[in-house]
């Protein structure tokens, strides 16, 4: 089974990266970019088999290490 | 005479800055590997030291947090000892939970090495006690990742219980944005006054050949 986890500042949270893409796109004149937010993927290759084990397997991952919750949100996406 | 216990992690580059620093100040000094499980004995101050710890990979301190010799330094800090983090070391106690707040990308995206000037906020801790409050300190800082955000309830306990240390500030004294940090917050220490953490380099700011020396009373507040 692969895990994909998501990374993304929270909303809210000021993301600098996001604004420079969303800058750099208006100076190439692409219309119609209401937000850009700039975020990360890490893809897991699990052993497990049950889906309801490895996704509070990867949560905990998240909540330990992967994502920092102060300033961050994460999705995940079993595959 | 005290005794500093100042960290290595694989890309620490300010550990002999550090050890040097607390020499010069008549201190007795120990490197010690990130793979220690245990601080010298009589320790009397931990120091986090700056640099680019597994490469920032990550997030910049976010592997550190789980070598083996921060247990430890939990354990020291959680029974009263003092720590300090600079730079790399302060993102390394926020994402260890022994500071509020997290320490982001810096919102000009540069890394920013410059000498900067800081505004004392509140001298009433080890730290800064040499100190007076609203005197303005030249540091240098450099960092790409010290915009340090905290929520606004966190906020709100910062200032309540005096946890804010400095803040980036003009020639002038006023607040400046340098990296994009909540109210310019250069440094911020927990609640019971132990833990101490800053963005900007005190210990390369002790001679004045080098620019400045007002790293000097910073540090020796803390081994008073």
């Amino acid at each position: 089974m692969t895990a994909i986890v998501n990374i993304f500042l929270k909303e809210g949270v000021l993301d600098p990266q996001g604004k420079a893409i969303h800058h750099a796109l208006d100076a190439m004149n692409f219309e119609g970019v209401e937000d850009v937010r700039m975020g990360k993927q890490i893809v897991l290759k699990l052993t497990a088999t049950n889906e309801e084990d490895a996704r509070k397997e990867v949560e905990q991952m998240a909540e330990d290490i992967l994502a920092n919750t102060v300033i961050e949100d994460y999705t995940i996406e079993l595959i | 005479m005290r005794h500093i216990a100042v960290l290595q992690f694989p890309g620490t580059n300010c550990d002999l800055d550090t050890k040097y620093a607390f020499e010069k100040l008549g201190c007795n000094t120990t490197v010690v590997w990130h793979k220690e499980t245990k601080l010298p004995e009589n320790t009397d101050l931990v120091v986090v030291p700056g640099g680019f710890s597994y490469g920032d990979y990550l997030r910049s301190g976010a592997i550190a947090q789980f070598s083996p010799i921060m247990q430890a330094v939990i354990a020291y800090a959680n029974s009263g000892g003092k720590v300090l983090g600079i730079c790399n070391g302060f993102q390394i106690l926020t994402e260890v939970g022994l500071l509020p707040g997290a320490l982001k990308r810096n919102i000009g995206l540069h890394f920013i090495s410059r000498f900067q000037t800081l505004k004392v906020v509140n001298n009433s801790n080890n730290f800064l006690q040499k100190c007076e409050n609203d005197e303005i300190l030249n540091i240098p800082i450099a960092h790409a990742d010290g915009n340090y955000y905290i929520d606004e309830e966190g906020y709100k306990k910062l200032e309540e219980n005096e946890q804010i240390l400095i803040r980036y500030c003009n020639e002038k004294g006023e607040p400046i944005i340098v990296n994009g940090s909540v109210t310019s917050i250069a440094g911020v220490c927990n609640s019971t006054k132990n833990v101490f953490g800053l963005m900007p380099h005190p210990e390369r700011a002790l001679e004045d050949i080098l620019g400045s020396e007002d790293g000097v009373k910073m540090l020796e507040g803390l081994i008073a």
